[in-house]
């Protein structure tokens, strides 16, 4: 499919892990105790794979010019809008919004892309801040028409829907595929359950369609990666002045980068409005631009698989985190003394539940300090280590290196 | 007349807070040449200094009073703080009344030492790594203290009333020779704005008139020279982050009674004041200054009702919108040098 055989290999891997999902993540029965740690409904499952859209796409700009955008969520947000205006106003079909969500934010980021690139290192980071927050703020006060404000934009029945308008009813439609009558609707929430024994598995159309769009966007950056264009992009990465000596004008390559990855974002915000038609201006806000840096950053900036990784287990953890409050932290530890076992759980309860941030925090630093590659390059330490692979070869590269780079 | 003066003292207290933080922003990056992004928590954490301080004076015990009861019909619980029983009831009460002020005498040691373990411990190591490292690091560090934060404090507001002296406003017009009522303005915000004058001039005067300071702005303009001539530049420059630190802490120990601490407040503070930094000129001390009252008054102006008539929401966009024209027209920002930090 690449012409590289890991290419292939790995986009096989990812496509079975994402269709096989249900299953995969689903791993304990449902009357156990373990019940909990399950990921395997629709929810979370939409989540890992809208998420991981959005972190592909920021790797797109990040992972490979090197250019560190704090505020990629305000096209995630812009998606969103749009999506939603297109349910209110066309039809509750996906595919037209998902196409607007992604055509207006690619619009939007190239009018800040435009602006934004003049600069870059710092600058651009706080460029892209200050564009973000003017876009978070407006969307809360100015534009309340389009935005709602505070309350977020949702359906409501006076919607006029002009082509869902015939078969109107009583109460709010919700999204489906293609038309309310194809294939009994499809819609995004139906969710075909599977129950073998103590094992539930749910199927959620909304999460198939997701996840298909989701390849496909793996897809097309692992082309970019490997594209003429991709190196162009690492070369920037690697010295943009060296570059603007030999006569490249890197700023067009730059642009593109950045309106790709801000459409990845819209894409991403299309589909979390087509899976629950809600957008509100906290998508907007700085916060979770600061999420889907931390997502790449975790899985490991600048490679293919890294994001789909980070986004996934920042998901999994910020849910799972989330759920343990102090009554199951009393059960775990009820093993130990009394008095032990409340000072434990009053440590540890610090971490889980609200504090899920706090842990996240420790872990993106931990991160940033011993591990900049992020999960893949722990994941390639370990398996070298594993292995013994790397060892010899790596003391004859280095008597080959040049000690001295040249001239910068 | 009285309307723009009024817009203008409005915007001073702002305008302070975002001086002082982005004066500790601009030191660090003019020193260390750091991108901080924990420096919103240090000012967060100077806030909250406040709040401890003012927790720790009104620890109480409890004494049960027999003659009255309350609404259950047991005794009634009378609390009574340590202090005022150890320095008599006048003394003590006062004591606790000025609790804020007194919390600048417990922040700046915290402060420094705050500063100190930061970049001992960390930011050292960051020094040859890309301003993206030092950015993330940085902001991984600030989402670390804020939850921090939350875990003692909760995620509510803190109120931290000012002393009783201060509490209230005052007829600031008649004193300049206005009509009654045209310009009232609360006391605690001329506290601040005067508290904020004496900590930057005091910064100013540290680094213009002492050998420590002549030394450190050496090592600004030439580190490596500074180094050659047998000087430890890591330590001064360690004693400056220490420094920024507790400049950012004090800024928020006094900016407590204004807005009650709550434990996102820096990270709200801190785009803004990175806006500031910008606008004033990356590693330009004066410029930090000048941006930071600027951006503070001009937002105050943005959001005067006739203005909003005209540009509906422009009291929510103009600092961003100011950063993005001086971005994009003067990149080295008001006061900033030719080619420093202008890529």
């Amino acid at each position: 499919m690449f012409g590289n055989k890991n290419d292939t290999r790995l986009l096989l891997v990812v496509a079975i892990m994402v269709l096989l999902a249900p299953f995969i993540l689903q791993p304990f029965g449902i009357s156990t105790g373990m019940n909990q740690f399950n990921a395997g409904y629709p929810d979370l499952m939409q989540r890992f794979v809208i998420f991981g859209i959005f972190a592909i796409g920021f790797n797109i700009l990040f992972g490979l010019t090197g250019y560190l955008s704090f505020g990629h969520a305000a096209f995630l947000g812009v998606g969103s809008y749009s999506a939603v205006w297109m349910f209110k106003l066309l039809s509750m079909s996906v595919i037209p919004a998902i196409l607007l969500a992604v055509l207006i934010s690619g619009v939007f980021a190239l009018l800040i892309g435009y602006i934004s690139l003049r600069r870059s290192g710092i600058y651009f980071s706080i460029l892209t801040l200050a564009f973000a927050q003017m876009s978070y703020n407006l969307a809360y006060s100015v534009f309340t028409p389009i935005t709602n404000g505070e309350t977020g934009l949702q359906l409501s029945l006076k919607d006029p829907r002009i082509l869902d308008a015939a078969g109107a009813s009583g109460s709010l439609p919700s999204t489906y595929l293609i038309s309310p009558n194809w294939l009994n609707g499809l819609e995004m929430r139906d969710t075909f359950r599977l129950q073998l024994g103590d094992w539930l598995f749910q199927f959620n159309t909304g999460y198939y369609l997701s996840a298909i769009l989701m390849l496909l966007a793996f897809y097309v950056s692992v082309r970019i990666f490997r594209s003429p264009f991709g190196l162009m992009l690492r070369a920037v990465k690697t010295n943009q002045t060296r570059l603007n000596y030999t006569g490249v004008n890197t700023r067009p390559y730059t642009l593109a980068a950045f309106v790709i990855s801000g459409m990845y974002a819209g894409l991403a915000g299309g589909l979390l409005a087509s899976m629950d038609p809600l957008a509100g201006a906290e998508r907007m806000q700085w916060t979770a631009s600061g999420e889907v840096v931390i997502m790449a950053i975790l899985g490991g900036a600048g490679t293919l698989i890294g994001p789909i990784l980070g986004a996934g287990s920042i998901k999994y953890f910020e849910n799972i985190f989330s759920k343990i409050n102090e009554n199951i932290l009393h059960d775990w530890f009820a093993f130990l003394p009394d008095g032990l076992a409340n000072g434990v759980v009053w440590i540890v309860s610090k971490f889980t539940g609200d504090g899920w941030h706090l842990t996240l925090g420790l872990l993106f630093m931990m991160v940033v300090i011993f591990l900049p590659g992020g999960l893949v390059e722990g994941g390639t330490r370990i398996w070298n280590f594993v292995t013994r692979k790397n060892r010899p070869s790596r003391s004859t590269d280095k008597t080959y290196a040049p000690k001295h780079k040249p001239a910068e | 007349m009285d309307v723009i003066l009024l817009q203008l003292l409005n915007g001073l207290d702002k305008g302070s807070a975002y001086a002082l933080i982005a004066l500790g922003l601009t030191l660090i990056f003019g020193t260390l040449g750091v991108v901080n992004f924990a420096h919103g928590a240090l000012f967060m954490i100077g806030a909250f200094s406040a709040v401890t301080v003012q927790k720790i004076l009104s620890i109480s015990f409890i004494t049960l009073d027999p003659e009255k009861t309350n609404f259950l019909g047991k005794p009634l619980e009378i609390k009574t703080p340590y202090i005022v029983s150890w320095f008599g009831e006048g003394a003590g009460n006062a004591i606790i009344d000025w609790s804020v002020p007194l919390a600048i005498l417990f922040a700046i040691p915290v402060m420094l030492i705050v500063g100190f373990v930061m970049e001992r411990g960390l930011i050292k190591h960051f020094y040859k790594r890309p301003h993206a490292d030092q950015i993330l690091v940085t902001f991984g560090l600030a989402i670390v203290m804020q939850e921090i934060i939350r875990v003692f404090y909760g995620a509510n507001p803190v109120p931290t009333p000012a002393p009783d002296f201060f509490r209230g406003s005052f007829d600031f017009g008649v004193w300049i020779g206005f009509s009654e009522n045209a310009i009232i303005y609360p006391y605690w915000r001329l506290v601040y704005f005067i508290f904020s004058a004496i900590i930057i001039s005091a910064v100013f005067s540290f680094l213009r008139f002492t050998t420590f300071g002549m030394v450190v702005r050496a090592g600004m303009s030439d580190r490596e020279t500074v180094g050659l001539l047998g000087i430890n530049i890591d330590k001064k420059f360690t004693i400056m982050f220490g420094i920024a630190a507790a400049v950012a802490g004090l800024a928020g120990v006094m900016y407590a009674p204004i807005n009650s601490p709550n434990f996102h407040m820096g990270m709200d503070f801190l785009v803004l004041s990175f806006v500031v930094v910008v606008v004033g000129g990356m590693g330009s001390l004066p410029g930090a200054v000048l941006a930071g009252f600027l951006l503070g008054v001009l937002e105050s102006f943005a959001s005067m009702n006739e203005i909003k008539s005209i540009f509906p929401g422009i009291d929510q966009i103009i600092i961003y919108l100011v950063a993005i024209i001086i971005l994009l027209v003067r990149p080295r920002g008001l006061m900033g040098k030719v080619g420093v930090a202008e890529e």
